[in-house]
């Protein structure tokens, strides 16, 4: 009783703005990860690297002085480099995609504590710099991150209806026929892994900035909490029955405010945070195995077995 | 317009699973001229198209298309030349995409990719046209994904991406053999009209021998890596699938292995 009693409702209202801003910045990694698993068909590690690449060249580019927004467009070039090299580790030396994804995401961890000048973590502060969102206006923060999301999804439906954007769509959706049709699928694999990571490190910027640091282990789930927005996201499209590709795009940013305000809800009823990662991963998990499950419940032996003898 | 020069190609040399799988294949197309290849399992159909189509590069020999040697160049760079349907139905087109977004990336082949549109206006009009020429119905379903289409429309629509931008040389690496007979005998007429149409020349692997010749203006047989039998012209019509057999028993030693070349 005294648990319930400890639980505050304004508390958890007051919570919520915040973390619905924090929510649409997940949103954001979670159309990079989009355009790797969904479009071009693999899983990208290298974007828990990203996540705190893009936090700290941020972070550490104001410090020096430069304009916030010019930071994370900074942080952003920083994304598209580092996706770039996982993209030429797997087409150009043959080294399997989630493998490069990993090998890149380890470099990052030496780069990441270089660019921070060898600490772990840097603090940017709101009072003394104009921060592009900041947890302390949580309001403007809300607004400056739905307008981010909804432009990087206005461009991803272009940009996906284009000449080029088309051949990356035909390379992750069928190879053979790709190269039949004249498309270099190496260069598309590493351009969309680029874009990817591009996206994911603008994230990470933001959230260096709303949360006042970089750490140099902001990053670490990245690719997981992004594979559960887009779960949840396709879950909420299929529900609305929504298949065009701007309303998918749109359900995967909600399905990254969707996961935060769990995280908050759960954070609220006093979970010890340490088993939030848990909680995620077999929440991901879950969801991954439903399609097969489904599939292998429709052609089971055992039920094979038992309509022979029910029949016999 | 195609020409093929003392071209070999080994799998796996040096180990255990040594293939030689073309053993100095020499062939010259003439433009439009219409080729039909038959020869039994390991002959080297596949593989004497896939050497075409820059699959991988082979050991030795040249390959012309157009006077043009293409022997140093991989398929992607190559693809602006040739137009491939495969066997497998699954692989000529991308199931996730429309049917008009299918024929807007082959409309492109050989063309820089850029920030256009994807799928233009005055395009539409023309895949709509090129649609209702295969009596299909997909001219009304052009934004229906294609994984929603049947084996024999999935290959249909190959052979119009195929030769939606007119390619230098058309391969058909037996490309109805994975339909039943009623579609095979469809996607075989739409072969012979649009490449009749087109002036294409072609190379249409088979195992029906009635179909290599009824098709065509000239047919090959291969064994063991080469050309064994070069058939043109008036003698190709009065040959009979009986003459075929006997042929192939002569240069093989063997009887036809295919069940397949006698009842189909």
């Amino acid at each position: 009783m005294t648990y319930f009693a400890s639980l505050n409702p304004t508390a958890l209202f007051n919570s919520m703005p915040g973390g619905i801003a924090q929510g649409l910045i997940w949103g954001i990694v979670a159309l990079g990860v989009y355009l790797t698993f969904r479009i071009l068909n693999v899983a990208d590690m290298t974007v828990d690297g990203t996540f705190t690449t893009g936090g700290a060249v941020t972070v550490m580019l104001i410090l020096g002085g430069l304009n916030p927004w010019a930071a994370v467009l900074a942080a952003m070039f920083a994304g598209i480099a580092a996706g770039a090299v996982t993209g030429v580790l797997h087409t150009k030396l043959g080294i399997p995609a989630i493998l490069s994804g990993i090998l890149t995401q380890f470099a990052l961890y030496s780069i990441n504590l270089a660019i921070m000048g060898m600490k772990a973590n840097q603090a940017v502060s709101v009072d003394k710099f104009a921060l592009a969102v900041s947890s302390r206006t949580v309001t403007r923060a809300l607004f400056v991150g739905l307008i981010i999301a909804a432009v990087i999804i206005g461009i991803l439906y272009w940009y996906f209806g284009t000449e080029q954007g088309s051949a990356l769509r035909a390379t992750g959706c069928n190879a053979e026929m790709s190269k039949a049709q004249g498309i270099n699928i190496s260069n598309m694999k590493i351009l969309g892994l680029a874009l990817s990571n591009g996206l994911v490190a603008i994230a990470g910027g933001l959230m260096a900035q709303f949360q006042g640091f970089a750490d140099i282990n902001m990053g670490r789930g990245s690719i997981v909490i992004g594979l559960a927005a887009i779960i949840i996201g396709e879950v909420v499209a299929e529900a609305l029955k929504k298949t065009n590709f701007a309303a998918r795009l749109t359900c995967v940013v909600f399905g990254g405010v969707v996961y935060y305000i769990v995280v908050v809800i759960a954070l609220w009823l006093k979970l010890n945070s340490n088993f939030l990662k848990l909680m995620t991963a077999v929440i991901v998990a879950v969801f991954l195995a439903v399609p097969y499950l489904r599939s292998q419940a429709k052609s089971s032996f055992r039920r094979a077995g038992k309509r022979g003898r029910a029949n016999a | 317009m195609l020409e093929l020069v003392n071209i070999h190609k080994t799998f796996n040399p040096g180990t255990i699973n040594e293939k030689t799988a073309l053993d100095g294949v020499n062939l010259k197309l003439e433009n439009g001229d219409f080729v039909t290849v038959i020869g039994g399992n390991g002959a080297g159909k596949s593989t004497m198209l896939n050497a075409v189509a820059g699959v991988w590069p082979v050991d030795e020999g040249r390959i012309f298309i157009d006077g043009t040697d293409v022997t140093g160049l991989p398929d992607f760079k190559r693809a602006d030349m040739i137009g491939r349907v495969f066997q497998d139905p699954m692989l000529g087109s991308a199931a996730t995409m429309e049917i008009e977004e299918n024929l807007a990336l082959a409309y492109r082949r050989g063309r820089k990719r850029g920030l256009g549109w994807g799928v233009t206006r005055v395009e539409k009009k023309l895949y709509k046209e090129k649609l209702s020429e295969l009596k299909l119905g997909l001219e009304d379903r052009m934004t229906a994904k294609v994984g929603l289409l049947s084996g024999g429309q999935r290959q249909a629509l190959t052979l119009l991406m195929a030769t939606l931008v007119k390619p230098k040389v058309l391969l058909l690496d037996e490309h109805t053999a994975a339909l039943d007979p009623k579609t095979a005998e469809k996607v075989l007429e739409a072969t012979d009209r649009v490449v009749n149409q087109n002036h294409l020349t072609t190379l249409m692997i088979t195992h029906n021998m009635r179909d290599a010749i009824a098709h065509g203006n000239r047919l090959i047989m291969m064994n063991e890596g080469r050309i064994v039998l070069d058939i043109k012209g008036a003698k190709k019509k009065n040959l009979t699938v009986e003459d075929l057999l006997h042929q192939f028993a002569v240069v093989s030693g063997e009887e036809f292995a295919s069940d397949k070349a006698l009842l189909g």
